[in-house]
């Protein structure tokens, strides 16, 4: 809607200034794909620190957010606030970090840095109530409601097997970069949920992917847009009772965060450091089989991170 | 203070009462706290009544204030506190704009039919059912109004301004779904809001004269008020001005009298007289009344009629209620009533159907209901687990609810109170039907009731636990099966105290080194 709009507005003040801007677009996105190959690690795996120093540290071995996000470019993150629980119960993404992926991306030069998710409880007190509103807001990032239907947009997963048409949300389809927050945590239907099952919370209706083959609909969205960058919150863990949770009795510190580009790979990352194989999770080997990236550990340049506390 | 200034203080005191009450009625995003809504409808007539009786003490004083300002003053409620009354001036004051009906003049009391209304009302209290009261009384009538009516077009101006304000990067606006608006639940307030624009364009406050049962009860007392409008016989020169902008039609120009039992105090009438003839002033009654006797009596005896009618319709209806709810496989015997409400009893005989929680539902899983509880208890809100589920975390009905049908919890009770039970059908299950992975139900539930056990090749089934289950629904409402749900909440008609949720300890794991 919004780049629609804005190509229009660009031509009805001149087709010069209007042609300028789109190839200004176009160039972005060409130069950030190019980025990717230049990154020193293919991921990196950091434990024992608090959740904004892990990242600090993590991006810093990566080259910096800048590696990612260039200056006067929209950024969309999507953590999972999918409940009005507090950050203590794990059952969203931490507060902390999801503020300074934030303020990486404004120190980057992001133009706009917007933040949403489809939550499952009432979408205010989902913001409020798990501490990214409030985190977020202070470090200059704008919180977008995922409430309505009427920000969703249908698209085709030409990849998708059951999932071949879905409605997303608006900010995934106009934002230059995106980056993908997921909480580590069980989940009944999903076994875990990581990378992949977070992108559920960009979607408008999850009904048809449990209805569908739950696991075959995460791997086939799999193939859809590819986050530019992929950070896995497992300072927290929900080991059981997932993914809502019912107190903080199903939550243990573990201290570790998985950053990376493909989303295969940190899922079968975080599964190991969850304490299951990556194989016992249909929807990794599916996603594989799609060609959405690859969960062969070995294969890849991975920098492992240990913190002193 | 000069007389002629009553009339403004009416209008600033009114449009304040009508602002706000329409604005409570309409605020979706929960912007008035709970405290500035009880202020806001505390001196609401029939809902302060209700709460006294509900919660039987004298924290709902409302009324009390109401019946010593109208012994007092005569009906200034009617004028002032009312919110149906000021939205029918606000419609009689744009058609004398728009020139559709310019004057008003003195017509007859219709007192069979305004006490009839009201014995109504008092008759089915008696007999346990506020049916016939909440649907004439002004506030809930306002309130179904602007909760059923108004509020889904506030929403969707909202949306457009979302949408447009999105464009310029401004977000403090945000776009909401109205969810379960539905004609046969809104077929009454449309009816209600018709009957109230027609009557107050051509006929000024002639609803709160012949329907209204507050309005004629206070009228009631207005007849022995100490303030009340009087003419004096001497100055009057029967020119009719007051008459003419008198929206209740109860000045009688010939004999020079106003029929107070009629008058809402609006105080037209003595901006209007040219010889200060009319004023407002400390009077006694007069010996003789203006309504006729004989048909008053008469009125009494026929409204017995009407009662019996009423109950033998409510019972016919209850039965082809609960035939309907067999139609479908998931066949329920008892709607879910909010959390706080007791049971289905003490909430039905208690709520008025005002509609405020409703509106102030976050999740909107409170709907108007049509036939769930039963005729008698018509278009009282239910949990509608179609439309969404009762949130763990709030306890906004219990809040706002002005009658006491809905008692406020706090957050640590509602969270194990019981409105209703689990059900799951495996037949239906997704997990069951096609073995693939789903776990939809137990992955919303707050307490895990719904939790999900080892089945086959992997796979996991819901498994559920009443005595932990809430009854929020949460479960009922994501399940994608179809085209049945295999699992759904069956009301409890007196509300439970649930289990609290008890997991054993886990064990810290520490890992020294990557797992990879």
């Amino acid at each position: 809607m919004k780049r629609r709009d804005f190509i229009q507005k660009s031509v009805s003040l001149g087709v010069l200034s209007g042609a300028a801007m789109a190839l200004g677009k176009t160039r972005d996105l060409f130069a950030s794909d190019a980025i990717h190959h230049a990154l020193p690690y293919d991921m990196v795996a950091i434990k024992g620190g608090e959740p904004d120093v892990m990242f600090d540290k993590a991006m810093a071995s990566l080259g910096g957010m800048k590696q990612f996000v260039k200056p006067n470019q929209t950024v969309v993150i999507k953590p999972n606030i999918g409940w009005d629980t507090t950050p203590e119960r794990a059952a969203n993404t931490n507060p902390v970090l999801v503020g300074r992926i934030v303020e990486h991306c404004k120190m980057a030069g992001a133009k706009s840095v917007y933040v949403f998710d489809h939550t499952c409880n009432e979408g205010t007190r989902c913001y409020k109530n798990s501490g990214i509103e409030d985190a977020v807001k202070k470090a200059g990032g704008i919180m977008v409601s995922g409430m309505s239907e009427s920000y969703y947009h249908p698209v085709e997963i030409k990849k998708g097997r059951n999932l071949k048409n879905a409605k997303v949300h608006e900010l995934i389809l106009e934002s230059d970069i995106f980056i993908n927050v997921p909480i580590l945590k069980t989940h009944g239907g999903a076994s875990l949920t990581m990378c992949m099952k977070n992108l559920m919370g960009v979607v408008w209706d999850r009904g048809f992917w449990h209805d569908n083959d739950l696991h075959q609909c995460i791997a086939d969205f799999a193939t859809f847009k590819k986050p530019t960058l992929n950070v896995v919150d497992a300072y927290r863990v929900m080991k059981r009772n997932g993914p809502r949770g019912v107190s903080v009795a199903d939550v243990i510190s573990m201290k570790y965060q998985i950053i990376g580009t493909d989303m295969v790979a940190a899922d079968a990352a975080a599964a190991k450091v969850f304490g299951i194989e990556p194989s016992r999770i249909k929807h990794i080997a599916l996603a594989e089989a799609l060609g959405a990236g690859t969960s062969k550990l070995e294969s890849l340049n991975i920098n492992r991170i240990t913190l002193q506390e | 203070m000069k007389q002629k200034h009553l009339k403004a203080l009416r209008v600033i005191v009114s449009l304040f009462f009508l602002i706000a009450l329409a604005f409570i009625f309409v605020d979706f995003r929960e912007m008035i706290s709970t405290a500035w809504v009880h202020r806001i409808h505390g001196l609401q007539f029939i809902p302060s009544v209700v709460n006294a009786i509900a919660v039987l003490s004298f924290s709902a004083v409302g009324f009390i204030i109401v019946l010593i300002l109208s012994l007092l003053f005569g009906r200034v409620y009617c004028s002032t506190l009312c919110p149906m009354g000021t939205l029918q001036d606000v419609f009689s004051f744009l058609s004398r704009k728009l020139s559709i009906k310019k004057r008003y003049k003195y017509t007859r009391p219709m007192n069979i039919v305004r006490y009839g209304f009201l014995i109504l009302s008092l008759v089915s209290l008696v007999f346990g059912s506020l049916l016939s009261l909440y649907l004439l009384d002004p506030y809930s009538n306002f309130g179904r109004i602007f909760s059923d009516l108004v509020r889904p077009g506030v929403i969707s101006f909202n949306n457009m301004l979302a949408g447009l304000f999105e464009r310029l990067n401004w977000f403090f606006l945000y776009k909401v779904d109205h969810k379960g608006f539905a004609w046969r639940e809104a077929a009454f307030p449309i009816f209600m809001l018709a009957v109230v624009l027609w009557l107050s364009i051509w006929h000024g406050r002639l609803f709160c004269n012949t329907v209204c049962p507050v309005g004629t009860f206070l009228g009631v007392l207005s007849r022995i008020s100490v303030f009340r409008i009087n003419m004096d016989k001497v100055s009057c020169t029967q020119c009719g001005k007051c008459s003419a902008v008198c929206k209740s039609s109860c000045i009688n120009i010939r004999e020079m009298k106003v029929d107070f039992s009629r008058c809402v105090g609006c105080f037209n009438c003595l901006k209007s007289c040219p010889s200060v003839s009319i004023n407002y002033k400390l009077s006694r009654p007069e010996k003789k009344t203006v309504s006729p006797e004989p048909s008053k009596r008469e009125f009494l005896s026929k409204s017995w009629i009407y009662l019996i009618a009423l109950t033998g319709i409510s019972k016919r209806s209850m039965i082809r209620g609960e035939r309907s709810a067999e139609a479908g496989p998931i066949t329920k015997k008892y709607p879910v009533s909010p959390p706080g409400s007791i049971s289905l009893v003490h909430f039905n005989d208690y709520c008025t159907a005002c509609h405020l929680c409703v509106t102030a539902c976050p999740s909107q899983v409170l709907q108007p209901s049509f036939l769930e509880y039963g005729f008698k208890s018509m278009l009282q809100p239910h949990l509608d687990y179609s439309v969404a589920f009762c949130e763990y975390e709030c306890t906004k009905c219990g809040e706002v609810c002005p009658t006491g049908a809905i008692l406020p919890l706090t957050t640590e009770d509602k969270k194990l109170t019981q409105t209703g039970k689990v059900h799951f059908i495996m037949g239906n299950c997704i997990v069951y039907t096609d073995e693939t992975s789903c776990g939809s139900c137990s992955e919303h539930c707050p307490t895990q009731a719904v939790r999900m056990v080892p089945y086959k090749d992997g796979l996991t089934i819901p498994e559920t636990h009443h005595s932990t289950c809430i009854g929020c629904g949460a479960c009922e409402h994501v399940c994608p099966a179809k085209p049945y749900k295999a699992i759904y909440v069956e009301g409890n008609p007196v509300h439970r105290v649930a289990k609290s949720p008890e997991f054993e300890e886990l064990e810290e794991t520490k890992t020294e080194e990557f797992p990879f």
